[in-house]
């Protein structure tokens, strides 16, 4: 019977505790996903920084959706569906996008390739009445 | 009265303008001297009548003019007389006219410090100059002039944006212009390589000091921008990706490339062609970030101006000038020849392959920042790109920018061997690898935060590496001051700033890998926390000054019993605009930051209150200042300040004009 | 050396891009139900707590749905032109009281005109969310089957409905 008690009071104080841990690892997954999406209202903010009412009202809509046992992915395709890919930061990866998002990549490999190209040319280029032109210091 | 004679000063100065850009240049083809001698003299007087106009303006704001419009729309007589003073630059007009000014000052000390240049070349370099100031004085006058009218003149302003109201406002948008602007001297430089055809090694001693110079504002201004954003804004964030901010930071990535490639072709006489791009290139990237925050073509918590008129305005602008330009290059640019020869593994090459590094990421960065206009563009719908694209995309750009900029100056000019230098980088690579993995394994951070160290590490190690090399390798008994000067400003600019971005890189790897934060509704009395830091709130008074209301919060922070520190982040409601600003509260240390922000009062007064913890975020703006140093080292070295025409140049600078004049003669 | 030319012909396209782009509205965005079904709800009426409503209810008919607020300035300057158009009774309007108080909301409509066949009291703006409202006032034309054929941001004008709204109306009705 003490023990039961003991226990049980044990539960009561951990109890605040596990739910100070739940509620940081909610929030947390709350800040993922607001970080990546836009508040409509402002200029250029995501909904996790901005004040703005809808902006508030939408993180709610997210942790209570979270709370409830969807996924984050879910959360994000829920605000997809109703406002357009324009409400994502990180834009969708789809064929409009592929220049976007391969872009960056395949412009440092076109880069580096040309550059080593034309080195390699310019080796064989004699330049035999240009000196190198060196400047006193 | 005095308002008009602003706007007459301008006037004048776009006669005087049209003057400069067009009769010098002319000159230098024809040979004409007495129009070549009217550069100086022209350019200077119209940097003078722009300076009486700013002065105009900056009058009627300390004076409360409110029938100038602009004065009426930007400020108001609460507004503490600083604040009324920068309010010239707060809004679109009284910007452009700080542009222009910004201007004028450059040309000036062109005019002052081109005594050794070929008078030909000068001609050209403040005829370009001139170009360009006609560009802008013509926006003002006939779309945004800062001195019309507004009658009958209204009893008080409408308020300078709260937001504005603030230190930052003051030095930020100044040394930013400073280098948007600076830039403009390297491409009036190599316009006129172009049009002169003369491209050499001295054309690129000239142009980069000042170059260097541009580039260094540039630094200190995005570093303004940042540090003030972070504690004006209110959420702890400090670089957004914002299109605004893209637009300083594409000149800034062009601008260290070009520093860069003139390093090359200044001790080499290589890469003449591609410097002289980059040049135009940097200069374009500032006017075309000019063009996109007064258009209304993207939106950003920074754009001045959203018309459409007045960006079709900027557009043409720019068609002219950089299509102009880079018409000028497609033309000319053929005659101009190879330069020095040098292997495939060299110094050229490695900052041949920094180059399109830069040039890579700021291609990133303009996509990004263009898609959503493009895809718009297209019909293809509305998507945002935002921090995660950057984010993912950037960062992996830099990795091997990181990896050269350690390894760079240890290879030699013309021919180096890839053997040595990595037996010579053999211990760094190791110890900079050991300590990744130290953080990884015993301070279990992620991934990415111990690749992040192990960059900067590298980074470091390796440029502490040569610069020990270099200070011991001199003659047996030197003392250490002449070890330490004889390697000149320029070395050391470079030594400085590479340090510079290692301290950067462990600061952002840092903050973004470890840092923590927490939103939590308080009443007086509660408590959140934040990494090991617990924050107390101790109490909440209400606040007035001149133009606002407001509640300030008192927190105490502790950390393991111990009391660290005590903040008083404020929550103001300024009356006038009714607009409201959050003050943050900033512990700031050595290894972090403590953050502290007033949100919102809920209906059920409690505040939402947003603590951070920062680990390391200082190190970001001394990384920041660091490579600033580095800049400004580089461009005082001995060799820029010589006044004297070394004898290789005099030979070489061939006067265009007919009349044959000693270069060393003093003009004008 | 026609290499040269490539930085001037990129620029040229990218001109291009810049010029098209001072035509566009960045701010604006779009709705991705034009042409889908507008979502289901059922919400008590704004003057009759008891009493519900459902956009089933309007099938077979051509109606606008207006998201307004008693906050809302914007809502204020559009009101009247709602108020015209109600009284040609061309369409019916049923309006969306979005994060509003009954009090407040009510005493709105006393005060200003009635132009709503009904109003829905929304008040934590989920249904909002669920159609895609981000700012206030919003129009939707809704059509016979239920479908969302037009979304508007911003007030309602005169011009908008001379030029967009009653062309589209009897478009739908003759469908």
């Amino acid at each position: 019977m003490r023990d039961r008690a003991a226990a049980l009071l044990l539960c009561a104080v951990l109890a605040p505790a596990h739910a100070r841990t739940a509620d940081a690892a909610l929030d947390h997954r709350v800040q993922r996903v607001t970080e990546e999406l836009r508040c409509l209202v402002c200029q250029n903010q995501t909904i996790a920084d901005s004040h703005a009412e809808l902006a508030v009202m939408l993180k709610h809509q997210v942790r209570d959706m979270l709370a409830r046992g969807a996924t984050e992915r879910e959360a994000v395709d829920f605000m997809v569906q109703r406002y357009g890919d324009f409400v994502l930061y990180r834009p969708p990866v789809k064929a409009a996008t592929w220049l976007l998002w391969f872009g960056p990549f395949g412009l440092l490999l076109a880069g580096l390739g040309l550059l080593f190209a034309r080195l390699r040319a310019r080796q064989h280029d004699i330049e035999s009445d240009a000196p190198d032109e060196e400047l006193p210091a | 009265m005095i308002p008009e004679l602003g706007n007459l000063a301008l006037v004048l100065a776009l006669c005087m303008a049209i003057l400069q850009g067009t009769l010098p240049l002319a000159g230098s083809l024809t040979g004409n001297a007495r129009w070549v001698a009217l550069a100086r003299p022209v350019a200077v007087g119209q940097a003078l009548f722009v300076t009486f106009a700013f002065a105009v303006l900056v009058h009627a704001f300390a004076v409360n003019d409110f029938s100038v419009a602009y004065v009426a729309a930007n400020s108001n007589t609460a507004l503490p007389l600083v604040y009324r003073i920068t309010a010239t630059w707060g809004g679109h007009e009284g910007s452009l006219l700080l542009w222009v000014q910004t201007l004028a000052l450059w040309t000036i000390a062109v005019a002052a410090f081109s005594r050794q240049l070929p008078r030909a070349t000068t001609a050209r370099v403040l005829a370009v100059l001139g170009l360009v100031a006609v560009g802008f004085l013509c926006f003002m006058l006939f779309t945004s002039n800062p001195f019309d009218r507004a009658l009958p003149a209204p009893p008080d302003g409408r308020d300078l944006n709260p937001l504005l109201q603030d230190v930052g406002m003051i030095v930020h948008p100044p040394l930013l212009y400073m280098g948007y602007v600076g830039f403009s001297v390297a491409f009036a430089f190599a316009i006129a390589a172009l049009v002169g055809g003369q491209l050499d090694a001295a054309w690129a001693r000239w142009a980069r000091p000042w170059t260097l110079v541009a580039w260094t504002f540039l630094t200190l201004g995005i570093f303004l921008g940042s540090f003030w954003a972070y504690y004006e804004l209110g959420w702890g964030g400090w670089w957004f990706w914002d299109a605004v901010e893209n637009a300083s930071f594409m000149p800034w990535l062009v601008g260290a490339a070009l520093i860069h490639s003139l390093a090359v072709t200044e001790k080499r006489g290589a890469f003449r062609n591609w410097t002289v791009l980059l040049a135009i290139l940097a200069f374009s990237l500032s006017l075309l970030g000019t063009f996109l925050v007064r258009s209304g073509v993207l939106t950003s918590v920074h754009a001045f101006a959203s018309d459409p008129r007045r960006g079709l305005f900027i557009l043409v602008f720019l068609a002219i000038v950089i299509g102009g330009s880079l018409a000028l290059y497609a033309w000319r640019a053929p005659t101009i020849g190879l330069g020095g020869r040098f292997a495939l593994f060299s110094r050229e090459s490695l900052l041949l392959v920094n180059n399109v590094l830069l040039l890579v990421a700021a291609a990133t960065v303009l996509l990004g920042t263009l898609y959503p206009l493009f895809l718009d563009a297209l019909g293809g719908g509305k998507i945002s790109v935002g921090p995660p694209y950057f984010e993912t995309v950037f960062v992996p750009l830099m990795i091997p920018v990181l990896v050269l900029i350690a390894v760079g100056p240890f290879v030699p000019w013309k021919n180096g061997s890839l053997r040595d230098v990595a037996v010579r980088l053999r211990p760094a690579a190791l110890l900079a690898a050991v300590l990744g993995a130290a953080a990884f394994l015993v301070l279990h951070v992620t991934l990415a935060v111990a690749l992040g160290l192990l960059l900067a590490a590298w980074t470091l190690i390796a440029t502490a590496q040569h610069l020990v090399r270099n200070l011991l390798h001199a003659p047996h008994g030197t003392p250490l001051v002449a070890r330490a000067t004889r390697q000149g400003a320029a070395w050391w600019g470079m030594v400085v700033a590479h340090a510079g971005v290692g301290i950067f890189v462990i600061g952002v790897t840092l903050v973004k890998g470890t840092e923590t934060a927490d939103d939590v509704s308080l009443r007086v009395g509660a408590t959140a926390s934040a990494g090991d830091y617990l924050f107390k709130f101790e109490s909440l008074e209400k606040i007035r000054a001149s133009n606002y209301v407001g509640a300030r919060g008192t927190f105490t922070v502790t950390r393991g019993g111990e009391r660290v520190a005590t903040l008083y982040p404020e929550k103001r409601f300024y009356t006038v605009q009714q607009m409201p600003t959050t003050e943050a509260a900033i512990d700031r240390g050595f290894a972090r930051d403590l953050y502290v922000s007033l949100g919102e009062l809920t209906k059920d007064g409690t505040w939402i209150v947003r603590v951070q913890h920062k680990p390391f975020m200082g190190w970001i703006w001394a990384g920041a200042l660091v490579i600033a140093a580095g800049g400004l080292l580089a461009a005082i070295d001995r060799r820029y300040r010589s006044r004297r025409v070394p004898a290789a140049d005099a030979a070489r600078a061939v006067p265009d004009i007919a009349i044959p004049v000693p270069s060393t003669s003093r003009s004008v | 050396m026609k290499r040269y030319a490539i930085p001037l012909g990129i620029f040229a396209v990218l001109l291009v891009f810049l010029g098209v782009g001072l035509r566009l509205k960045p701010q604006e965005v779009p709705s991705p139900f034009i042409g889908k079904p507008a979502p289901a709800f059922t919400l008590a009426r704004l003057d009759a707590a008891d009493r519900t409503f459902s956009p089933q209810e309007m099938r077979g008919k051509v109606w606008l749905f207006n998201v307004w607020a008693s906050w809302c300035t914007s809502c204020r300057a559009e009101h009247p032109v709602l108020v015209d158009f109600a009284k040609q009774a061309t369409v019916p309007i049923v309006g969306l009281n979005y994060m509003d108080t009954r009090d407040e909301g009510g005493q709105w409509l006393s005060k200003f005109g009635n132009p709503y066949a009904l109003s829905v009291f929304d008040a934590d703006g989920k249904v909002g969310t669920d159609y895609g409202v981000y700012g206030v006032p919003e129009t939707f034309v809704i059509d016979r089957q239920g479908k969302i054929r037009l979304k508007l941001t911003g007030p309602v004008t005169p011009e908008i409905i001379q030029k967009t709204l009653l062309p589209l109306i009897r478009e739908l009705s003759h469908a």
